[in-house]
C-alpha cells in the first residue's frame, strides 16, 4: 500500500481536528496528544518494546520478529499505539487510509482520556519516555562496563520475575518491627546450662530477626532482591530496579485492558457516527468496526467483550454512568460488577478445555464463566509468590510461598524461574506451593544439588 | 496550549528491532548447535531432499516465568451463539507451533519454542568448522589446466589482437551518423580489439571411498547409522569442496562398486569379509588415483563382525591402504549386545598409525561427534602431529 500523500496528511489533519471536537463536546476529557505517521516496522517495533526508545534485549528482538512475521504475512496488524504519557503519544501507520486513521484518531482520544482520568493511572509517571530512554542509556553502559553477555544474562534472570511487582507497596514494608534491646548478658547466665534451658530472651528468633525477613510477606519480589539479595553488585542492584520501575508503568494497563479497549471502541463509533462520511467511507468503517470487534472461540477479544459490556450499561444505567464506570473499575471489578447471566448468554461465553487432541466445551455456567474470567483477566494470570523469609535456616536462603488460589502451578516452568532467581540471590531458592493431590510441595534448588522436591 | 498535533517524520535509521532481532537470532544459532547431535541423525532429515523444513525445538529461549498449568485449569472462550457442552470448538495437532498463537504457551498444546529451517542452513551450521583434514598440496602445477578465452573488446590493443568485423561496423557507424553509410576512411576512433582472459581450472585432487557393510549381521540401526553418517559426510563434501570424488563401495563377502542412489537404497545380506572392500579401493587407487596427485581418504562403516580367517588379510590391505592414504576413518556401529571387542576394531587397532582414525558408535547421537572426529579441528590436530 502507498504511504499517504501530502494532500492525505492535510485531510487527516482536519478529520482528526473534527474527532477532538466532537469528543470534547460528548465529555471526553483527553491529555493534549501528539500523533505521529511512521512506517510499519517502526510501528511493530514500538508494539513489541512496549514503548519507543527502551533497552535492547533478545527478547525484544523475539517479540519484534513475531510481529513483523505475522505483518509479513497479512495475518494481523497494528492499527494504532497509544503511550500513556502527558502529553500523550499516538503512532498511527502510514499506509492506511484516511478512514481508518480518523477510526485510529477517535479510538486514541478514548483511550488518552482513559489514561487521563482512570484511577488505577493515579501515580502512574506521565514521563516514561524520557525514563525509559535514562534507563536504555544507563543499561547500554553497564553492557560497555561489564559485557554485554553479562548484562544479557542478569537482565534474562530479572525479566523472568518481572511481573512481580507490588505497586502498592509502601516504601516501609517488609522492614522488620521495632523490637526491644538485647538482654545484657549477665554473670551467672552459665548456670541456665544446668536446667537444659536457654538464657531468657538472648535467643529467641525475635532478636535475631534479620532485616531479610519481612514481618508480613510481601510479594514485591523485584524490590526485595533489589534491597536484600547477598550478592548483587550496585549496577546490577540498579538493573532490577529499572526493570520493576518500567514493570509499575505498564501493570495499570494490564489491569484495564479490557475496560480500555472497550471505552476506546465505543467512543470510536459514537465519534465516527457523527462525523459527516461519505457512503464509501461508512461501508470502510463499518467493515473495519467489525473486523475489530471480531469474536475468536479460543481467545477472548478484549475490544468485543469490553465494547459488549459497556453497551450493555448503557442501555441499562444511561451513557453518564459509563464516565463512572471509566473512573472507578479495572478489568476484574469490571466483570465481576457487571458481567450478567444475560450477557454471558448473548455474548456465548463458554468454558473450554483440551481434552486429548480436541477443545472441548465443559462448562456454560454463568458464574463459572465469570469466576475463570476474573481469574484470567487484570494480571490475575500471574501467579502470586510471596517472599517469606531472606534468611531461611539464618543461612541467607531465599523462601518464597505460592499464595494458593487453587489453580496449580506449572513446575517446570517455576524450576526453571528459580534458576534464574538463584543468578539474583546466589543462595539457596525456596518454593512452597502445593501438588496435584493438594499436599504441601517444597521445592529447592541450588546448582551443586540441582532441584529437589520435599514433601 | 495545544491540544492535539499530527506530524510524519523520517525513521528510516531507526533500527532498533533490527538489531535486538539479530541478536535473537543469534541465540537461535547457538541454540540449535548445543542440539546437533540429536539433531543430526533425526530419520526425517536423512531421507528428506534437503529442501524440507525442520522443526527444531529450543528449549532454552523460552521466556521462563511463574505461570498456572496451562492444562489443569478450563479457558474461557466465546462462541457466535448457541454453542453447547461438549461441542468441539478446535484441535491441538503436534504439527502445531507457534506460528499460530502470539506467544507459545497461550494456547493448550502448545508449550515450547521451535525455529524452523531448511537442511541447507542446518548443513551451514553443521559443516562450520569442518575440513578434510591433511590435505596436501599434489602437484598442482601439472593439474592446473589453462586455457585462453576472448572475453572482452577494448579501444587500444596489439594490432594482432585487432577485431576486424566490428572495426568496419563501428567505421560504417559512425559514416552513417553523417547521412553516408559506406566503408572507408578508417580512424583510430573506430578501431576495436579483442582481449583475453586466462581461465585457469584446477583438477580435483582428492578422492573420498566410502566403504559401507551391507551384509546380513548388519541390523537395521548399524544401517541406518552408517546411511546418516555418509549422508552427512556426502553433503559436506559436496557444499565445501568443488571437485572432490566420491566413490562408493557396498560389501559382504565381496565388494563392488555401486552408484550413490545405489549406495544409500540397496540392503544385501550375507557373511562379512570387509578385506574384498580394501583390495577394490586399492585397485581402485591404483587404476584411477595415484596417491602421487591425489589425496585419498578411505571411509568404513561396519558392525565389525568380519570372518575371523579375514583379519589377518585385512590388516595387510588396510596397511597398505594408510601408506596411501592422508587418512583412513573406520566406524565400528555397536549396540549393546556388541558390547564386547569386535574382531575389526581389534585388529584394526593393532596398527600404528596418526592417519588411523576409528570410532565406535553405539546410538543415534553419536553420528554426529563421528563426524566431527573424522573432519573437525580435533581430527586436524591428530593428523598434524
Amino acid at each position: 500500500m502507498p504511504e499517504m500523500t501530502p494532500a492525505q496528511l492535510a485531510q487527516l489533519e482536519a478529520r482528526i481536528a473534527e474527532v477532538w471536537e466532537v469528543g470534547s463536546r460528548l465529555g471526553l476529557r483527553p491529555f493534549p496528544t501528539h500523533f505521529e505517521i511512521v512506517p510499519a516496522t517502526v510501528m511493530y517495533e514500538i508494539g513489541s518494546y512496549g514503548m519507543p526508545g527502551r533497552f535492547s534485549h533478545w527478547t525484544h528482538g523475539k517479540a519484534y520478529q513475531v510481529q513483523k512475521t505475522l505483518y509479513d504475512y497479512g495475518l494481523s496488524k497494528i492499527y494504532e499505539l497509544v503511550i500513556n504519557t502527558n502529553p500523550c503519544h499516538a503512532f498511527l501507520l502510514d499506509t492506511n487510509t484516511v478512514l481508518q486513521n480518523t477510526l485510529v484518531a477517535a479510538h486514541v482520544m478514548a483511550h488518552s482520556d482513559f489514561f487521563a482520568n482512570n484511577a488505577y493511572f493515579a501515580r502512574t509517571s506521565r514521563r516514561m519516555l524520557d525514563t525509559v530512554s535514562l534507563n536504555a542509556v544507563r543499561i547500554e553502559r553497564y553492557e560497555f562496563e561489564h559485557g554485554e553477555a553479562e548484562v544479557e544474562r542478569l537482565l534474562d534472570a530479572v525479566l523472568s520475575i518481572q511481573e512481580h511487582v507490588d505497586l502498592y507497596a509502601t516504601e516501609d514494608e517488609g522492614q522488620p518491627p521495632e523490637v526491644p534491646p538485647a538482654r545484657q548478658p549477665g554473670p551467672y547466665d552459665d548456670l541456665w546450662r544446668h536446667d537444659r534451658l536457654a538464657p531468657p530472651d538472648v535467643a529467641k528468633p525475635a532478636q535475631r530477626r534479620s532485616r531479610r525477613r519481612p514481618a508480613e510477606p510481601v510479594r514485591d519480589l523485584l524490590a526485595f532482591i533489589r534491597d536484600h539479595s547477598p550478592i548483587l553488585d550496585d549496577w546490577e542492584r540498579d538493573v532490577v530496579s529499572i526493570v520493576r520501575t518500567e514493570m509499575q508503568y505498564f501493570i495499570p494497563q494490564i489491569q484495564t485492558k479490557v475496560l480500555n479497549e472497550g471505552w476506546a471502541s465505543y467512543w470510536h463509533a459514537r465519534i465516527m457516527r457523527e462525523l459527516d462520511l461519505s457512503t464509501d467511507e461508512h461501508v470502510e468503517f463499518a467493515r473495519l468496526h467489525a473486523a475489530i470487534l471480531q469474536p475468536s472461540p479460543r481467545r477472548l477479544n478484549p475490544y468485543y467483550l469490553g465494547y459488549q459490556i459497556l453497551l450493555d450499561i448503557e442501555r441499562r444505567y444511561g451513557e453518564q454512568h459509563l464516565f463512572e464506570v471509566r473512573e472507578v473499575e479495572n478489568d476484574v471489578s469490571l466483570i465481576r460488577n457487571y458481567l450478567t447471566r444475560e450477557l454471558v448468554d448473548e455474548l456465548d461465553l463458554y468454558l473450554y478445555e483440551r481434552q486429548g487432541d480436541e477443545l472441548v466445551i465443559v462448562d456454560k455456567d454463568w458464574q463459572a464463566v465469570r469466576e475463570r474470567l476474573s481469574g484470567e483477566l487484570g494480571g490475575n494470570q500471574t501467579p502470586v509468590i510471596l517472599v517469606e523469609d531472606g534468611d531461611y535456616e539464618g543461612n541467607l536462603e531465599l523462601y518464597l510461598r505460592h499464595s494458593w488460589d487453587g489453580r496449580k502451578l506449572d513446575l517446570d516452568w517455576a524450576e526453571k524461574t528459580m534458576e534464574h532467581i538463584y543468578r539474583l540471590w546466589g543462595r539457596r531458592v525456596w518454593l512452597e506451593t502445593k501438588a496435584d493431590d493438594q499436599s504441601r510441595l517444597l521445592l529447592s534448588y541450588h546448582p551443586r544439588e540441582g532441584h529437589k522436591q520435599h514433601r | 496550549m495545544f491540544s492535539i498535533s499530527l506530524t510524519r517524520d523520517d525513521w528510516s535509521l531507526h533500527r532498533k528491532g533490527v538489531i535486538d532481532q539479530a541478536r535473537h537470532m543469534q541465540k537461535v544459532k547457538e541454540a540449535i548447535k548445543q542440539n546437533l547431535a540429536d539433531i543430526v541423525s533425526e530419520q526425517s532429515i536423512i531421507t528428506s531432499d534437503g529442501k524440507k523444513l525442520v522443526r527444531v525445538p529450543i528449549r532454552t529461549l523460552e521466556e521462563y516465568r511463574f505461570r498456572f498449568d496451562p492444562n489443569s485449569y478450563p479457558q474461557v472462550g466465546q462462541g457466535e451463539g448457541g454453542s453447547k457442552v461438549g461441542d468441539v470448538i478446535g484441535r491441538v495437532g503436534p504439527g502445531q507451533g507457534p506460528g499460530q498463537g502470539k506467544q507459545a504457551g497461550d494456547q493448550p498444546g502448545i508449550d515450547y519454542y521451535e525455529a524452523e529451517l531448511t537442511v541447507d542452513e542446518l548443513g551451514q551450521l553443521i559443516f562450520e568448522d569442518l575440513e578434510l583434514p591433511n590435505l596436501e598440496e599434489k602437484r598442482l602445477r601439472e593439474l592446473e589446466s589453462e586455457a585462453v578465452r576472448f572475453t572482452d573488446i577494448r579501444k587500444h590493443g596489439p594490432f594482432a589482437n585487432l577485431d576486424k568485423k566490428r572495426t568496419i561496423r563501428e567505421n560504417i557507424k559512425r559514416n552513417a551518423k553523417r547521412g553516408n553509410p559506406r566503408f572507408g576512411g578508417i580512424k583510430n576512433d573506430d578501431l576495436r580489439f579483442k582481449t583475453w582472459d586466462r581461465d585457469v581450472t584446477r583438477e580435483s585432487n582428492a578422492v573420498v571411498i566410502a566403504m559401507m557393510d551391507v551384509s546380513g549381521s548388519m541390523g537395521t540401526f548399524e544401517k541406518y547409522i552408517s546411511r546418516a553418517f555418509y549422508y552427512w559426510m556426502v553433503r559436506f563434501l559436496r557444499t565445501r569442496y568443488d571437485h572432490v570424488e566420491i566413490r562408493f563401495i557396498a560389501h559382504h563377502t565381496e565388494a563392488k562398486e555401486v552408484t550413490e542412489e545405489e549406495f544409500f537404497t540397496r540392503g544385501e545380506s550375507g557373511g562379512t569379509r570387509a578385506s574384498s572392500a580394501y583390495q577394490l579401493a586399492l585397485q581402485m587407487i591404483e587404476e584411477r588415483f595415484d596417491p602421487a596427485s591425489w589425496n585419498i581418504y578411505p571411509f568404513h562403516f561396519s558392525d565389525g563382525d568380519n570372518w575371523p580367517s579375514d583379519n589377518d588379510l585385512c590388516r595387510r590391505l588396510a596397511e597398505q591402504l594408510i601408506e596411501r592414504c592422508n587418512q583412513f576413518g573406520y566406524g565400528e556401529i555397536r549396540q549393546g549386545r556388541y558390547a564386547y571387542q569386535s574382531t575389526l576394531m581389534h585388529t584394526l587397532e593393532r596398527i600404528h598409525s596418526p592417519k588411523l582414525v576409528t570410532v565406535t558408535i553405539s546410538d543415534k547421537a553419536d553420528v554426529y561427534p563421528a563426524l566431527r572426529r573424522f573432519f573437525g579441528p580435533e581430527a586436524r590436530e591428530v593428523a598434524r602431529a
